[in-house]
């Protein structure tokens, strides 16, 4: 019996880098919930966006969803660049230390 | 010299600065806290047109002329300096609070100059202010920083006293009003304001000597330098359309050197210019929309800015000088107020609704979509989901959360968290109500920041950014790295050249030993065998002879007179 409630009993906190208690904002439960309720927001602001009527100067702004997948786009390609550029023109950070 | 004041307003911080040294202690901290607030009184007492006035050879200086422009620029000069030096008060070198005071006075004195001259003067005071500051960091890497520092505008000095000399000697005015790019002389000084702004090609030297100054020596120079070129742009080139593709350009040089960077505070430099760009697409737009939307941006800049400055110092304050990404993470949990701090300044620079990049940075959006011009409209959509990616996201997330460095240092003293608290306020406060900053602005407006469409639109734009973010975030893993620029050509291939050029003379002249040991010695041989004591040139004769051979001369020119 004693052996059960062992095995049943509350589990060991998780432990940081330095052994002390993790902190609630890092735990992997914490970070799941963070990705679901930021999913839920991304769904919610681009309902937003089909609510209300939209600018049309240059056409493209009033396509549906414009300014999420613009947004997301943008920077993939942005992030992209970089890292191609980052390959010719990275260089360790003592290179010019020596 | 004649005036309607005692004193010009940027005159206070300037000699003020050179009292902070003689005075020590709690009157030192009086001082520091006083001076930017007597500026900012005496600055608000600075009418429209010319105020003060001084005889300098010929001209007639015009030390002090109001504007909406001028006295808003002037103002959050003012503001920065009392914020940076409560945030400094416990800075040990005082040569770095006197020096920051003296820039931040003299960028007052650009921004109430009237003439072209007035603001060449500052403008240089400026330089040598700027670089006493990153020299005062008091690393080898500062030293070195801040010499490259000092060449380039220096360099940038000279092509703008050029410009001045030659505008005086084309149009003989001195005063510093809307020119355009049109003459010889414009455009040295349009490039020597534009070097200030960290445009291309020069524009390593921000993020080359900003992140070298000390904790506190950052937070000032992120404030003055480029936003006095801001307004001289404003002043002197607004409607210059050259502007906008280089102000374009500088916005995603900013971006894309920032997502490559290690440093914390080189990203926060990279994001300046990145920030300064919309300012300068603003200028080069030149409409009174573009232009408000420029100055507003200039204003709320210079605060979200040195919050994020000012959070990133703290770390390093309290961390003993940490500041690569690669070092630090998991910070929130033991400096609350400063990661606070830094999101406030994230979401600001972001143009986040609610806080003050939003009310301001949205002017020159629209700007761009009311004169239809769709390609830098939608630059800087992008752009604007860039800064999230860059600044608002990755400079936190990498400092305050990320991986758990195991670093738990504490928020620093009071007088640092007062300052953060400070500007975190007035981000917030300004992002809020609008209304006060948009009734200081250069020209009347009506412009309603917080409509539905607006909102939702930026909404979606900056959390898909988010997204991208977080997505792609095994791509933006942090190395020991940097990016190589175009302070490489001066950097390391003329450092490299010129070693290579010293190398060949040295091999050259090695190489010519026959030169040395033989030609040489021949030619010493030579001297010295006409020259040495009983050589024929070097011997002493006595006078009789001499004498002789005159008479010789004498007598064969008589003969030859006589019978030839």
């Amino acid at each position: 019996m004693s052996e059960e409630k062992k095995i049943k009993g509350p589990k060991a906190p998780l432990l940081d880098i330095n052994g002390e208690p993790m902190h609630w904002l890092v735990r992997p439960l914490s970070i799941k919930l963070l990705w679901l309720g930021g999913i839920a927001l991304l769904a919610f602001v681009t309902w937003l966006g089909t609510t209300v009527h939209p600018h049309a100067t240059f056409g493209i702004e009033a396509t549906l969803g414009f300014y999420s997948w613009y947004g997301f786009a943008t920077c993939v390609g942005m992030v992209i660049f970089a890292k191609l550029l980052g390959l010719g023109l990275s260089k360790k950070d003592t290179y010019y230390d020596k | 010299m004649t005036s309607d004041f005692l004193i010009s307003p940027s005159f206070i911080l300037i000699f003020g600065a050179l009292l902070l040294p003689v005075v020590r202690g709690w009157a030192r901290s009086a001082l520091v806290l006083a001076l930017p607030l007597i500026t900012l009184a005496a600055i608000w007492q600075v009418g429209d047109g010319v105020q003060m006035t001084a005889q300098f050879l010929d001209y007639e200086l015009e030390l002090v002329d109001g504007s909406n422009l001028s006295r808003l620029f002037a103002t959050i000069f003012a503001i920065m300096a009392f914020a940076g030096g409560l945030f400094a008060l416990n800075q040990k070198r005082v040569i770095e609070l006197s020096a920051a005071f003296a820039y931040a006075g003299s960028a007052i004195g650009v921004a109430l100059a009237g003439d072209i001259i007035t603001v060449f003067m500052y403008w240089e005071l400026m330089a040598i202010g700027s670089t006493m500051v990153v020299w005062s960091g008091r690393t080898p890497e500062a030293g070195r920083a801040a010499m490259r520092y000092a060449l380039v505008h220096l360099f940038g000095g000279v092509v703008l006293l050029v410009g001045v000399i030659a505008y005086i000697q084309d149009t003989g005015s001195i005063d510093f009003t809307l020119m355009g790019a049109n003459s010889f002389a414009t455009w040295m000084i349009l490039i020597g304001f534009l070097i200030n702004t960290g445009a291309p090609p020069l524009s390593a030297w921000l993020p080359d000597a900003y992140p070298e100054a000390s904790w506190s020596g950052t937070v000032f120079l992120s404030a003055f330098t480029t936003k006095t070129a801001v307004y001289v742009l404003l002043v002197g080139f607004a409607g210059e359309q050259i502007l906008i593709w280089i102000g374009v350009y500088m916005i995603f040089y900013g971006i894309v050197y920032a997502l490559l960077e290690n440093d914390m505070r080189r990203i926060l430099s990279y994001s300046i210019i990145n920030q300064v760009g919309f300012m300068v697409v603003g200028a080069g737009i030149g409409t009174e929309m573009a232009i408000n939307g420029a100055t507003s941006h200039a204003f709320t800049h210079i605060i979200y800015k040195a919050l994020l400055l000012m959070s990133a110092g703290s770390v390093m304050y309290m961390t003993g000088g940490k500041r690569k990404c690669t070092d630090l993470g998991g910070l929130f949990q033991s400096m609350p107020l400063t990661t606070i701090a830094g999101i406030i300044g994230a979401l600001a620079i972001s143009s986040f609704p609610w806080t003050s990049g939003f009310v301001s940075k949205s002017m020159t959006n629209q700007a761009a979509y009311d004169t239809e011009m769709m390609v830098v409209w939608l630059c800087l959509m992008a752009a604007s989901a860039g800064v999230f990616l860059h600044a608002g996201i990755k400079f936190p997330w990498f400092v305050f959360f990320q991986k758990d460095s195991g670093l738990r240092p504490k928020d620093p003293p009071w007088n640092m968290k007062a300052a953060m608290v400070l500007f975190s306020v007035l981000c917030i406060w300004l992002g809020v109500q609008p209304g006060p900053l948009y009734a200081l602005l250069p020209f009347p407006t009506d412009y309603e920041p917080y409509t539905s469409a607006h909102v939702y639109e930026m909404l979606q734009l900056l959390l898909y950014a988010g997204l991208a973010f977080f997505v792609l975030l095994p791509l933006m893993k942090r190395k020991l790295t940097i990016t190589l620029d175009f302070d490489w050509l001066y950097r390391k291939l003329a450092v490299d050249s010129a070693a290579s050029i010293a190398v060949t003379i040295s091999k050259l002249l090695g190489g010519c030993v026959w030169v040395r040991d033989n030609l040489v010695n021949a030619v010493i041989d030579l001297a010295s065998h006409h020259h040495n004591p009983k050589g024929i040139l070097a011997r002493t004769t006595p006078a009789g002879v001499m004498m002789f051979w005159v008479v010789v001369v004498l007598f064969a020119y008589l003969a030859m007179y006589l019978f030839v």
